[in-house]
């Protein structure tokens, strides 16, 4: 199976990040992986995303044009990147941030409160922490304990007092993913 | 019979190709003599730069290295960050320090590098024949300014060592020329402690040293002697203009 | 073996130039290969080394020129305008005989240009990277792990032959991160003065002085080096040309790209193999010393090239050359930063094969 996952929303938001870390459980897990960055001068504010490719086969381009995964932290994101979405791929929308539904029906979709919930946390730069948490709970891409591994490799020394709030950030996200599992709405 | 006089080690038999009357050799001879004085001709590596000089890598005695024009002090830079314990100079021209490499000067000596820089100012462009140089004076004719330097359209002669004296960073200062023997006397005086500064790690040192260019002046090199005393030096006044011993000394005399 | 890493291309380069006994960095920032100095800057104090930022990328070369001339492993990096600086500075690095490393980190151009990924340095690099006759080896990767197996490569074969090699890569390679086994550790820094009687060190009282230099005055001595550093160009040629092969065996159309598209390439192949176009790749490596013999190789068996590349056509014309015009050598380029999607190469290969 191979997972091109795009992480789309504002510089600042941790996406980058989120999707280093996904990439990092990759490589603890001896997986194939890519991670490719925009980059361009906005450093905060303006759009960023990432994309992550996982893969049991060796990877081609880290360039992805359909995604089967799709994270969305702002509106902008979820306009550009929707209809690129391959058919039966699965959209995760922080839905405190964006107020509008997905419009395909041949994609499944997930809506999570994620940066409520952050800052019902007192984190609220952690919502995508959360993303991932539910990401990784909903499609195994990678496994959930490789991935807290993967926090605790990826984390900056800089930041490291603020390993705890991640973990629980990522519990968090698979608790809420786990739940609506459960308890389909 | 008593040998009274002698090349110094550090150069080379290699014969001039300078010109009748350049000072080229003169101060050659000084940067030779402070390196043997200072015995540090097996750890010294010399710049060469683009001018008249170019080919003094076959003059002196000790390792050399040709850099393109302008950026012996970024060149010298490398050498001694590899080699920190090597003694390092350039030589170079008004033309190569002063316009092209100005930038890679002012750097250079704003780090403070440790290195030795000899700066020849004649105020004009030798090698390529004679045209108007950074250092050129108000009103000299040359090739390029055929009516004479004229300030509104080509702007004012750089004054180096004052320049270089609004930064921090550097050790060592100094003006001198090589138009009469006393000032061949001082001047050699200045380019030995702009290398015992090195050797002793205090720092940037740079020797200005107001020369002569008797073939494209047009003038004998008695006159072109004479032209330093009356023209050059009134502009480019002789002196130290930053001395951080001498500073540090009278700090602690007080 | 050392383990697997997660990092940047840019941060491989930089890690790999440390490890090949590297300890002088010299630069000036420029999009998208800041990284390099960046990492440069927190390591080299560490371990004793050299980082030093520049005031412009000519000083930054000419830095790179006097610790070359030690007989040290040095290097620099920028992207397209800044390398357009360093010109002057890679011919007098020729001139010299000097071994040295260069990255460029590619981006859209002319001009100030943009930020984003480019091959179109292609002729500029191959060609005349700066006055005069000369080349420099250049290598192109496409993985993070060719990033730093080819940073290793560049030194030793800028030693070997006595010029200086450039990393060519384009913005992706820069930014992107893959798993990477980084190399061995050089151990003994005095690895890297051996056989380097040349190199200025001071001459120790002990032997005449070295000089570097590439003034010759005399033209015929000038000619003597020009021809005697060609000499090195044709055994570089024959001994060092490096390319990747893939699904070449029964292909009736070949790909030849690097970098970025060639990665993009590979799916479109991979695509294109299911819908049942034979099609292969030929990757150089090499830029220069470019795999002329293979591509004359393929051209007899295949009906026509594809060359995939982010510039107007630049190495379409060495494919051409290589192949003496015998196959048609069709494009699917895009520039100024945008790079063909899978989905336009498949159409290229698919109209190359009706």
């Amino acid at each position: 199976m191979t997972y091109e996952t795009v992480m789309a929303g504002f510089g600042g938001q941790g996406l980058l990040f989120s999707g280093k870390v996904l990439a990092y459980a990759g490589l603890l897990e001896g997986r194939e992986l890519s991670w490719l960055p925009s980059y361009g001068p906005e450093m905060r504010g303006g759009t960023c995303n990432c994309s992550v490719i996982i893969s049991d086969e060796p990877v081609g381009s880290p360039i992805i044009a359909h995604p089967n995964v799709l994270m969305v932290m702002n509106e902008p994101s979820l306009d550009k990147f929707e209809d690129a979405v391959a058919p039966g791929g699965t959209i995760f929308v922080d839905s405190s941030l964006i107020a509008r539904k997905v419009r395909r029906a041949d994609v499944d979709v997930v809506y999570i409160p994620a940066t409520q919930m952050a800052t019902e946390m007192e984190a609220a730069s952690l919502a995508n922490m959360i993303m991932l948490g539910a990401i990784v709970e909903k499609l195994g891409c990678v496994k959930s304990e490789t991935m807290l591994d993967a926090l605790k490799h990826t984390i900056s020394a800089r930041k490291a007092n603020l390993l705890d709030l991640n973990l629980k950030a990522v519990e968090a996200g698979r608790r809420f993913m786990a739940d609506s599992a459960a308890s389909p709405a | 019979m008593a040998v009274v006089f002698e090349k110094p080690k550090a150069l080379t038999d290699a014969v001039l190709h300078y010109c009748p009357g350049c000072t080229h050799g003169i101060v050659h001879r000084l940067v030779a003599e402070a390196i043997d004085k200072l015995g540090i001709e097996g750890r010294t590596i010399g710049i060469a730069p683009v001018g008249c000089s170019v080919m003094a890598y076959d003059y002196f005695a000790c390792d050399m290295i040709e850099a393109s024009h302008g950026r012996a002090p970024a060149v010298a830079t490398g050498v001694k960050r590899s080699l920190p314990d090597s003694i390092v100079f350039t030589y170079q021209g008004d033309g190569d320090l002063a316009s092209i490499g100005l930038c890679e000067t002012v750097s250079c000596a704003c780090r403070g590098e440790n290195v030795t820089v000899i700066f020849i100012n004649n105020a004009i462009y030798g090698m390529t024949g004679g045209q108007m140089a950074p250092t050129s004076l108000v009103g000299q004719v040359t090739q390029t300014s055929p009516y004479g330097r004229d300030p509104a359209t080509q702007g004012m002669p750089i004054r180096i060592c004052e320049l270089l004296a609004s930064l921090d960073a550097p050790a060592y200062l100094a003006r001198v020329a090589v138009n009469s023997v006393p000032n061949v006397r001082k001047a050699g005086q200045a380019i030995l402690k702009a290398f015992r500064n090195q050797v002793e790690g205090k720092g940037f040192s740079l020797v200005e040293v107001v020369s002569t260019c008797p073939t494209n002046w047009g003038l004998t090199p008695e006159k072109a002697c004479q032209w330093v005393a009356e023209k050059m030096i009134p502009f480019y006044p002789l002196g130290v203009y930053r001395d951080k011993d001498a500073d540090a000394a009278k700090e602690a005399a007080k | 073996m050392s383990e697997k890493a997660l990092m940047k291309g840019n941060e491989a380069i930089a890690e790999a130039a440390i490890r090949c006994g590297c300890r002088h960095y010299f630069g000036y920032p420029i999009t998208p290969q800041t990284e390099i100095a960046a990492y440069m800057a927190k390591r080299m104090p560490k371990i004793g080394g050299t980082f030093l930022q520049a005031e412009s990328e000519i000083a930054a070369i000419n830095m790179v020129y006097g610790c070359a001339s030690t007989g040290r492993r040095a290097m620099t990096s920028s992207s397209s305008p800044g390398v357009s600086l360093k010109a002057e500075g890679m011919s007098y690095l020729a001139g010299a005989d000097l071994p040295a490393l260069i990255v460029n980190v590619q981006r859209g151009g002319p001009g100030l240009g943009g930020i984003q990924p480019s091959q179109s340095d292609y002729f500029f690099m191959t060609r005349g990277p700066g006055h005069g006759d000369f080349h420099i080896i250049v290598l192109a990767p496409a993985t993070v792990q060719e990033m730093a197996d080819l940073t290793r490569l560049a030194f030793e074969l800028g030693e070997k032959y006595r010029m200086p090699a450039m990393l060519l890569a384009d913005g992706t390679m820069g930014q992107m991160m893959e798993p990477v086994v980084l190399p061995e550790e050089q151990t003994d820094p005095a690895e890297v003065m051996k056989g380097k009687p040349w190199a200025v060190t001071g001459t120790g009282m002990k032997r005449p002085h070295n000089i570097i230099n590439s003034l010759y005055l005399k033209p015929d001595e000038l000619e003597k080096t020009n021809i005697e550093r060609f000499k090195r160009y044709e055994q570089l040629e024959r001994d060092e040309t490096r390319w990747e092969e893939y699904l070449m065996d029964d292909a009736e159309i070949c790909v030849v790209s690097t970098g970025i598209t060639a990665r993009v390439s590979k799916n479109a192949i991979a695509e294109c193999r299911r819908r049942g176009i034979k099609v292969g790749m030929i990757r150089p490596i090499t830029l220069f010393p470019f795999p002329k013999a293979p591509l004359a190789k393929a051209a007899e068996k295949v009906k026509c090239f594809i060359t995939v590349e982010l510039n107007m056509g630049q190495m379409s014309e060495d494919v051409e050359l290589a192949v003496r015009c015998s196959k048609p050598v069709a494009m699917c380029n895009r520039v100024g930063g945008m790079i063909p999607s899978t989905d336009e190469v498949v159409a290229a290969i698919e109209k190359e094969a009706k």
